[in-house]
């Protein structure tokens, strides 16, 4: 079994969703052109996981084998539909925003990879950690490639704050500077990918390094 | 090989009916409860649009209710049954609000609410729904850019039929820079709901 830390780290860092796993990169590209709308979506994606995991892991003694696949899409799309009948009510701005990316979670593979690979086999507590941190680490991810693509884009950050936050939240939202015309390209697709390729690389080259520093021998004091 | 009996696919397919059923349940039950907070958000959106074109201190109706369904009309640019909205004062008419499409633009349709005032003068235009390229043709978006702000007080007289096209087309209304079409589109469909009003305006708020 594996224990909370290790699921943790893999969730967040080794085998993080949008970065070592590349799963649910429509989303992820589509959306990220602010840091709120990222924020949005991984917020609904993090909900959808732990939920999803937690009542797989629940269910899996009963379920039938063969059934398992249909099942589990059950449990995702009614879950998703829940989820966006919520923010309909709560969020309608922030809905209006994330649009067609709201039910568009049911497809996002990390979900049923996550139910499949993981909550299917282990019991409820691992599981939820297991959605909670894999969600996290997509969150973490679609926050900031939103905000990279957002200062080069625009040059605010939280723009639209109060969609998700409240009246109150505008005050939120910084403007870099007020002169800056924007980089297009930050904003269209190709930026996401871009991004999302700097982002890889980062976290690449963050694995690597320790690897290249020589082995020092620390010589020993003698003697008591 | 593993060996399926009928008994196995009938407890599977069970199973499957089993989860159908709670799933929808639940989905229905959270449709029940959120119905009407859904229906007030996007009530409150429609009031918010509305009232972008006019102030509120111009009508004392409840305008989002006094609506009139129109049918398709090519003037309007719609295909099928479109909602128009009614503004009075004191049971006087004060103006009316289309729902009008551009069909043309760069990207797609462009949806419109075109304000009409009882002069035919018009009251203004705030696009609400469109696909055009960010940062090039989504001017037309108030956030974006004030340009949709100048066919405020226009009407088919003003400027005459001439005027009514981009200035590098020989009229009198701005592109956007680096985009042309989507203003195109968006004065045809606009001097075009003028005429439509100008053509039903005794229907419309008979």
């Amino acid at each position: 079994m594996t224990s909370n830390s290790e699921i943790t780290r893999n969730g967040l860092w080794g085998n993080n969703v949008a970065l070592v796993q590349l799963l649910g990169l429509c989303p992820l590209l589509a959306v990220t052109s602010t840091v709120v709308n990222g924020i949005g979506l991984g917020i609904a994606t993090l909900i959808t996981l732990v939920l999803s995991n937690t009542i797989v892991s629940l269910i899996r003694g009963f379920v039938r084998k063969e059934v398992r696949l249909p099942v589990f899409v059950l449990i995702i799309a009614s879950l998703v539909t829940i989820i966006e009948l919520a923010m309909k009510a709560l969020f309608y701005d922030l809905y209006l925003v994330l649009g067609i990316f709201i039910p568009l979670i049911v497809t996002n593979c990390a979900i049923i990879g996550r139910a499949e690979g993981f909550a299917s086999r282990n019991p409820v507590g691992p599981a939820a950690v297991d959605g909670l941190m894999m969600g996290l680490g997509f969150l973490v991810v679609l926050a900031l490639l939103g905000g990279l693509r957002e200062i080069i884009g625009f040059g605010t950050l939280f723009a639209n704050a109060e969609l998700m936050f409240g009246e109150g939240a505008q005050a939120l939202t910084i403007t870099l500077n007020p002169d800056y015309s924007g980089f297009l390209l930050a904003v269209l697709p190709p930026g996401a990918f871009f991004g999302l390729a700097i982002l890889i690389v980062a976290k690449n080259w963050i694995d690597l390094r320790p690897a290249e520093k020589p082995e020092t021998v620390t010589p020993v004091a003698e003697g008591a | 090989m593993i060996a399926i009996n009928r008994r196995d696919i009938l407890i599977s397919g069970a199973f499957l009916w089993l989860f159908a059923v709670v799933g929808t349940t639940l989905v229905a039950l959270t449709e029940f409860t959120t119905a009407d907070a859904i229906i007030e958000n996007e009530r409150q959106v429609l009031l918010r649009n509305l009232y972008a074109l006019l102030p509120a201190d111009r009508l004392d109706n409840d305008i989002a209710s006094d609506t009139l369904e129109l049918p398709a009309a090519s003037l309007l640019g719609t295909e099928s049954i479109s909602t128009a909205y009614r503004a009075r004062m004191q049971g006087k008419p004060v103006a009316v609000i289309f729902n009008s499409v551009a069909p043309d633009g760069y990207n797609g349709k462009i949806h419109l609410l075109v304000g009409v005032n009882i002069d035919a003068s018009l009251a203004g235009v705030r696009v609400i729904k469109h696909a055009e390229t960010p940062g090039l043709g989504d001017g037309i978006e108030i956030r974006k850019s004030p340009w949709i702000r100048s066919f405020d007080g226009k009407s088919l007289d003003n400027p005459e039929t001439d005027g009514w096209r981009v200035k590098r087309d020989g009229g009198e209304f701005d592109q956007l820079t680096g985009a042309t079409i989507t203003p195109r589109a968006i004065i045809a469909a606009v001097r075009n709901t003028l005429l439509y009003y100008r053509q039903n305006a005794d229907m419309i708020f008979e």
